[in-house]
């Protein structure tokens, strides 16, 4: 049981009043509060960890009045899915989320969602994918939902999760885009640690985010249209390429999203799809989504005091995929190494999925960096900052050779 | 509390009070399509005011190819599995969007239409689990002709014993691949989710009861449930004229009783109430199977196990078609 939720004093003040509030909460929790500014209509739970924690919140602030919202434990992912998707249909704005496996479980109604272009959004608290069961953080979960039309985001901070739901809700309902958006949180070191983070109050809320209007293709008595009929072969081509101009249209949106965001707010992310980290200068660039960024930031840190020219970028926008960004600020590198917390068998030289993407981009650079692959962090192991260090150290070693000696690196593996 | 729902008595009644269609021409059911019969009664009987959404299964395929829709009702396909979901999602975001003010309060009848294998087997736990959603308003109809039918008749729990299709053929070494009794679906539904307020069997050769079962099930609100046996011509094996004969006669050999169950209150209805009282006779199954291609390879001694097991579920259940519990069951206990 989440013992997080506030104080009413504190909740009717970012209700009611125009000033934010600071408080202490995981990431799940400050996500629960995004849910409850939004004014969530219909939303659905089924337990898994890590993403129960968001249920446990916003279903105590459904209990105690503070989030008026339809809320429907469900028999399973599949339900869950299922359940928001026909909500979003009749008009209402929507959550529902879940982690690892689950997220799989219900990956057809989550395929349907996207085809039927509902802006349904989603946590999805990353997990591993069983067997073995485990519950620690890998992005194979989500990552599986790369090619059905989801807009996929990752999150660093429970203030950038509380943030981002609500630039989700905008971006996804805007009548250019019209797709789902599932948030990635990293499993228990983002969905169940606690941070500091602001509550912005719903007065300014209302300011950034425009009710959901589904408008003539909302199902209503009044309103006599046939969603989804069977197209055969017909139709699909069409379809498709309706989305593909939808994800498109997405980098622009998520761009004005985040510049309304931080006139109304004043929290400017800078760059929406990637967090540049002291890259300008640098030869050496770690690549990672993701919380991975707190001990190569540091490694940054304290390897930039000894001189060493490195820098980090963070990729937080996966779907759409900032192409342009990447080449913008790898190109210049010396050597670019790429953390994977997941991994893609079989792929083009077994690497990472994000690893794959990178060197994809990369492609059409003038000027190509050396690439390296860190498979690292898998199930939820830590990552520390002495494991970023000797990972740097890896990179710079391959800049000074000038060459590749090792593509893709399973660091830590036990032999 | 009885609700009280101006019901038909007779063909006339009913052509009075149903002339508006509600699923129209324009779908491409089979001639003789029971299931297509169903759903034209279930759109009369809810009227405008109603949400219909159809899962994956033949009346999906058939009905709302791209610009051949047969629904004059706003239409919504869901997974195969996902008819549960998909009405709590929609009477949820009903009652959100009434209570908030964002539309305007009124009864919207919402209905969700499976067939047997996306129902009773692949979307048990959903149909489940909406059940016990007893806030929310819907009914769930689960039209059932005994296959998977818009996937070349394959097999799924409700396929009754002995049955061809092309998933339980009959063999050199195996005669019967079916050798599952089918399941029951409106028992289980009201057995296990005590709050449900209606149950009921139908079928289309019988509209009134039909038409009457689905006026009681949307006005008496919550979650309800309504099974129908739907003849299939093309499934069953039999000349499309017959389509009305066949179900005529599965309600009379007794394989399928119609009832409902009201607040708890088991009734036995139409000719099968007519049969319980002794009024009419039931007639040998005989005279149903051997009508039906798909049954061509029993012998005389399977149809006389499947008499048997009808005969049991009439004389021995106590209560015909719906509870395999026996009469010889020491109920209530009695003390030595």
């Amino acid at each position: 049981m989440s013992v997080s939720v506030l104080e009413s004093k504190r909740l009717e003040a970012v209700l009611k009043g125009d000033e934010e509030v600071e408080v202490v909460g995981t990431g799940t929790d400050a996500m629960a509060y995004a849910l409850m500014l939004a004014d969530i209509d219909v939303t659905s739970a089924y337990p898994i960890r890590p993403y129960g924690g968001v249920m446990q919140t916003v279903s105590k602030l459904i209990a105690d009045g503070y989030l008026k919202a339809e809320y429907i434990v469900a028999a399973h992912e599949h339900d869950q899915f299922e359940i928001v998707k026909h909500a979003s249909a009749v008009g209402a704005r929507t959550f529902v989320g879940s982690s690892g496996v689950g997220w799989l479980l219900a990956i057809e109604a989550i395929v349907v969602i996207s085809t039927d272009r509902y802006p349904v959004v989603a946590l999805i608290g990353n997990r591993a994918l069983d067997d073995p069961g485990a519950y620690g953080v890998e992005h194979n979960d989500a990552l599986m939902v790369r090619d059905v039309g989801w807009l996929l985001v990752w999150v660093d901070t429970a203030q950038e999760a509380l943030d981002t739901t609500l630039i989700a809700y905008r971006v996804a309902e805007d009548p250019r885009v019209m797709l789902p958006v599932g948030i990635s949180m990293d499993g228990a070191f983002l969905t169940h640690s606690e941070h500091v983070f602001k509550i912005p109050p719903k007065s300014k809320v209302q300011k950034f985010l425009p009710p959901y209007d589904l408008g003539n293709r909302k199902l209503h008595p009044s309103n006599v249209i046939s969603v989804a009929p069977q197209v055969n072969e017909d139709w699909v081509t069409e379809i498709r390429k309706q989305m593909d101009e939808a994800m498109k249209n997405a980098r622009k949106v998520i761009v004005e999203a985040y510049r309304d965001f931080a006139k109304i707010f004043g929290r400017d992310y800078g760059n929406p799809f990637v967090e540049p980290y002291m890259v300008e200068d640098a030869d050496v660039i770690m690549v990672g989504m993701g919380t991975v960024s707190r001990p190569i930031k540091e490694a940054v840190r304290r390897l930039r005091a000894k001189g060493e020219k490195v820098g980090f970028l963070r990729i937080r926008w996966f779907r759409p995929f900032p192409t342009e960004d990447i080449i913008h600020y790898l190109s210049g590198a010396k050597v670019v190494a790429v953390v994977d917390r997941d991994y893609s068998f079989g792929s083009p030289f077994d690497g990472g999925a994000v690893y794959t993407e990178i060197r994809s981009a990369l492609y059409e650079a003038e000027h190509r960096p050396l690439i390296i692959n860190f498979i690292g962090g898998l199930g939820g192991r830590e990552i520390t900052y002495n494991d970023a260090i000797n990972m740097f150290n890896i990179a710079l070693d391959t800049a000074r050779k000038g060459k590749v000696e090792q593509r893709v690196i399973w660091y830590g593996v036990r032999e | 509390m009885t609700v009280t729902v101006r019901l038909a008595r007779t063909v006339k009644d009913l052509l009075q009070m149903a002339q508006t269609e509600y699923f129209n021409a324009g779908h491409r059911t089979c001639q003789g399509c029971e299931s297509a019969m169903v759903l034209r009664w279930v759109a009369k009987a809810a009227g405008p005011n109603t949400i219909v959404i159809g899962a994956t299964g033949c009346m999906y395929v058939a009905n709302t190819t791209y610009y051949t829709t047969a629904w004059a009702l706003p239409w919504i396909h869901t997974q195969l599995s996902g008819t549960g979901s998909a009405v709590v999602g929609t009477a949820a975001a009903l009652k959100a969007l009434m209570d908030k003010g964002k539309l305007p309060r009124e009864k919207i009848n919402v209905i969700g239409i499976c067939g047997d294998l996306g129902c009773a087997d692949a979307g048990l736990s959903e149909v489940s689990n909406a059940l016990t959603h007893t806030k929310y308003s819907f009914l769930i109809l689960m039209y059932d002709n005994e296959s998977s039918a818009n996937t070349d008749i394959q097999e799924t729990t409700m396929t009754p014993y002995g049955a061809l299709t092309t998933f339980s053929p009959s063999g050199k070494q195996i005669r019967i691949m079916k050798y599952r009794w089918k399941k029951n679906m409106a028992a289980m539904m009201v057995v296990g989710h005590p709050e449900v307020r209606y149950v009921a069997t139908a079928i289309a050769t019988d509209p009134i009861d039909l038409y009457n079962k689905v006026r009681k099930a949307l006005e008496i609100g919550g979650p309800t449930f309504i099974h129908t046996l739907d003849p299939c011509p093309k499934g069953w094996g039999y000349d499309p004229k017959y389509s009305h004969e066949i179900g005529k006669l599965a309600v009379e050999t007794g394989i399928w009783p119609l009832f409902e169950i009201e607040d708890g209150k088991f009734r036995l209805t139409s000719t099968s109430a007519r049969i319980a009282r002794g009024e009419v006779k039931r007639k040998p199954v005989k005279e149903y199977i051997r009508r039906q291609t798909r049954f061509k390879h029993l012998t005389d001694e399977d149809i006389e196990y499947i008499q048997r097991k009808v005969d049991e579920m009439w004389e021995k259940w106590l209560i015909p078609g719906l509870i395999p519990l026996t009469k010889e069951l020491p109920y209530p206990e009695t003390k030595q």
